[in-house]
């Protein structure tokens, strides 16, 4: 029973992972190096917008992300009934 | 008053702060100079982690190396902000978990083996070792530049303070200095910046400024730096020299790397609970990225204002700085046409680059220099290492922020020289000391050799800080691809396969080390005239090796662990343990 519910709060995590880790890839890998020729031919402001992406736009999606896992990990754990209590170090 | 007894008091007054915070926060346990007892909140981790993470690199150097490669910049800029999203997702939560001590605790008991643990210590103090030289070496560079001091006397000062702070805070003095030293080095690095920037473009944030119109010439400042730097035979800023190929495993060495950064992961077991870890490690890239996106802003304006104020100058009338850091060596300046102006175009001055100076003043006053010129009409050497350091002089900022920004750089380096002097004390006292040679010691034994660790952990970085073995440069920046290919893949799948087990942990470092060990020292030592992109693997430069050797890594492994009996029932239930926070 126990073992059941650790099993679906395991990949809960697993797949809110790799949503958040395909767009990293794709903010990074794709936009900022594999698409940069592509999307320099746009304009973001004063930006061309491949170069936005891989020195500014990318830092700012990493932050976001970090901060959504955060957020909907502490969700999960209420749901699965697994959040730690306070002060539970040994 | 001078720019000098500026940064004499900027300079004494944040030490005097943190021999203040050593003394307020000594350790008297081994928990807590280990992991400050585990309970630091998670804005204060942030701060300390970020300060941790940002070295004298960071702070001195990116954005020299941006300025100077424009759009190639961007693997540091996305590699060493991009680990913290592997950090967060992959790591940090699941080792806080495990509430250990060290990394090789980790390694050591996921993997129910000694010898696992001894190549975790053995690799987790040789990158730590090559990562503190650099920091040391750029605390003397500081205290030579601007407190005119011997090198050698900035690094004892510096290493003094460290032994104060580290010796005898361990963990817990740590965080506390860190966390003061984050506010120093932010400051220092984001003052100058916001004025260069409202001078430049009227926009007080750099990070907009950047995308900014020049103030009074409607034209964008980074269509300008593309029109300078293509008319005087350079590349344009904006558009890229490196292969698609090699940016990409560089960026993914820089982030896996950064993952798998001892000195890094430790600071996420000392917050209290797990949800801490996760909100930390955001806190943490929050505060990182406040000088990430500030560096390439930094790097645009100060190859604008170098090209307007230096090209077509006449070297007789040159301003103070310049001048400065060419007595430094940092500048090097050859007459090619005799008409005692400055031309600065594309291509490399001289031969070799690397200036070699002659111990003769020519015509104009300049210092001589012994390097073959090139046939080229460029006549300029800049050292990339001075564009932080000088560009507030060359914007003809006031004195006090000038002195602030060598306050900066000292922060950026002592923070993180203590972080790993930490890590390198932690990992022979626990890991060597308590878990395998003397493991009858009691905590407080354990606490003596912690700190006789730590001190004479600060006496050879010292030494390697005065005299610098001439690799180190070499080294420091392979430190992330030897991480990537050892740690992250080990750590990773210690978490995610409950299947992994000893022989393929240990068969997958040996092969990830041997491998991109073996490429970098090849191209680096053995022959470097084959250290270019027709002889590189599928056109990888070793800087970027770390992410094959990686892949390596996970391949044997995987393998390995198939062919192998799983590991004991216990170990699996400590895998199934740490996947939930309670």
């Amino acid at each position: 029973m126990e073992n059941d519910k650790n099993k679906a709060y395991w990949s809960a995590n697993l797949r809110l992972m790799f949503t958040l880790l395909a767009v990293w890839f794709a903010v990074s890998f794709g936009c900022g190096i594999l698409l940069v020729d592509y999307l320099d031919q746009f304009r973001f402001g004063g930006y061309k917008l491949g170069f936005w992406f891989s020195q500014q736009g990318s830092i700012y999606v990493f932050i976001a992300l970090i901060f959504v896992y955060a957020w909907r990990m502490n969700r999960l754990d209420r749901e699965f009934g697994v959040e730690e209590q306070d002060e539970d170090r040994s | 008053m001078s720019a000098q007894v500026m940064t004499y008091l900027f300079v004494g007054a944040t030490f005097a702060l943190y021999i203040g915070i050593a003394i307020w926060s000594r350790s008297a346990s081994t928990n807590e100079f280990y992991v400050a007892g585990g309970h630091v909140n998670p804005l204060a981790n942030g701060a300390a982690t970020a300060a941790d993470w940002m070295s004298a690199a960071s702070f001195l150097s990116m954005a020299g190396i941006i300025a100077f490669e424009g759009a190639d910049g961007a693997r540091y800029l996305m590699g060493w902000t991009g680990g913290y999203v592997l950090l967060a997702l992959l790591l940090a939560p699941y080792l806080r978990k495990f509430s250990k001590f060290t990394v090789p605790d980790f390694v050591g008991d996921r993997y129910y083996s000694q010898a696992a643990r001894l190549v975790a210590v053995v690799c987790v103090i040789f990158i730590s070792f090559t990562y503190v030289a650099g920091q040391m070496r750029g605390v003397g560079v500081v205290f030579s530049r601007f407190l005119e001091v011997d090198i050698n006397t900035g690094v004892v000062i510096g290493m003094g303070i460290v032994f104060l702070y580290a010796v005898l805070g361990g963990m817990k003095g740590i965080t506390y200095t860190q966390v003061a030293q984050f506010c120093v080095l932010i400051f220092a690095y984001l003052v100058p910046a916001i004025f260069i920037s409202i001078m430049l473009t009227n926009n007080p944030l750099p990070m907009l400024g950047l995308g900014s119109e020049l103030a009074g010439s409607g034209e964008h400042l980074l269509d300008r730096l593309d029109g300078l730097t293509t008319e005087l035979g350079m590349s344009a800023f904006t558009e890229g020299s490196k292969s698609t190929v090699d940016m990409f495993f560089i960026t993914a060495a820089l982030m896996a790397g950064t993952a798998g950064l001892p000195h890094v992961i430790v600071r996420f077991f000392t917050v209290p609970r797990v949800r801490d870890a996760r909100i930390s490690a955001g806190y943490a890239l929050v505060f990182i990225a406040l000088l990430y996106t500030t560096a390439p802003a930094v790097a645009a304006f100060a190859r604008y204002n170098i090209i307007s104020n230096v090209d077509g100058m006449e070297y007789a009338g040159a301003p103070g700085w310049f001048t400065k850091w060419e007595d430094s060596g940092l500048i090097a300046w050859r007459d090619k046409n005799n008409d005692g102006v400055v031309q600065y175009r594309g291509g490399n001055a001289m031969s070799p680059a690397a200036p070699d100076f002659a111990d003769m003043r020519g015509t104009s006053g300049e210092r001589l220099l012994n390097n073959e010129s090139t046939s080229n009409d460029n006549e300029l050497y800049i050292d990339r290492d001075i564009i932080v350091l000088a560009h507030p002089e060359i914007a003809r900022l006031p004195n006090w922020v000038i002195a602030l920004v060598a306050a900066g750089g000292l922060a950026a380096a002592l923070s993180t020289a203590a972080g790993l002097l930490l890590v390198i004390s932690t990992a022979v006292s626990h890991d060597l000391m308590k878990k395998t040679f003397m493991p009858g010691i009691n905590d407080r034994q354990e606490l003596m050799f912690a700190r006789i660790a730590a001190a004479l952990a600060v006496g050879i970085a010292g030494i390697f800080g005065i005299y610098p073995p001439g690799f180190v440069a070499e080294v420091v920046a392979f430190a992330f691809g030897l991480a990537a290919a050892s740690f992250f893949p080990v750590l990773m799948l210690g978490i995610f396969s409950t299947r992994m087990n000893k022989e393929a942990a240990i068969a997958g470092m040996i092969t990830g080390l041997t491998f991109t060990f073996g490429y970098i020292v090849y191209f680096k030592f053995i022959s470097p005239e084959l250290n270019n992109a027709d002889h590189w693997f599928f056109g990888i430069s070793p800087e970027g090796i770390g992410t094959l050797g990686m892949l390596l890594n996970f391949a044997v492994s995987m393998m390995v662990m198939r062919l192998t009996p799983p590991p004991p029932e216990e170990v699996q239930r400590i895998v199934e343990n740490i996947r939930v926070p309670r």
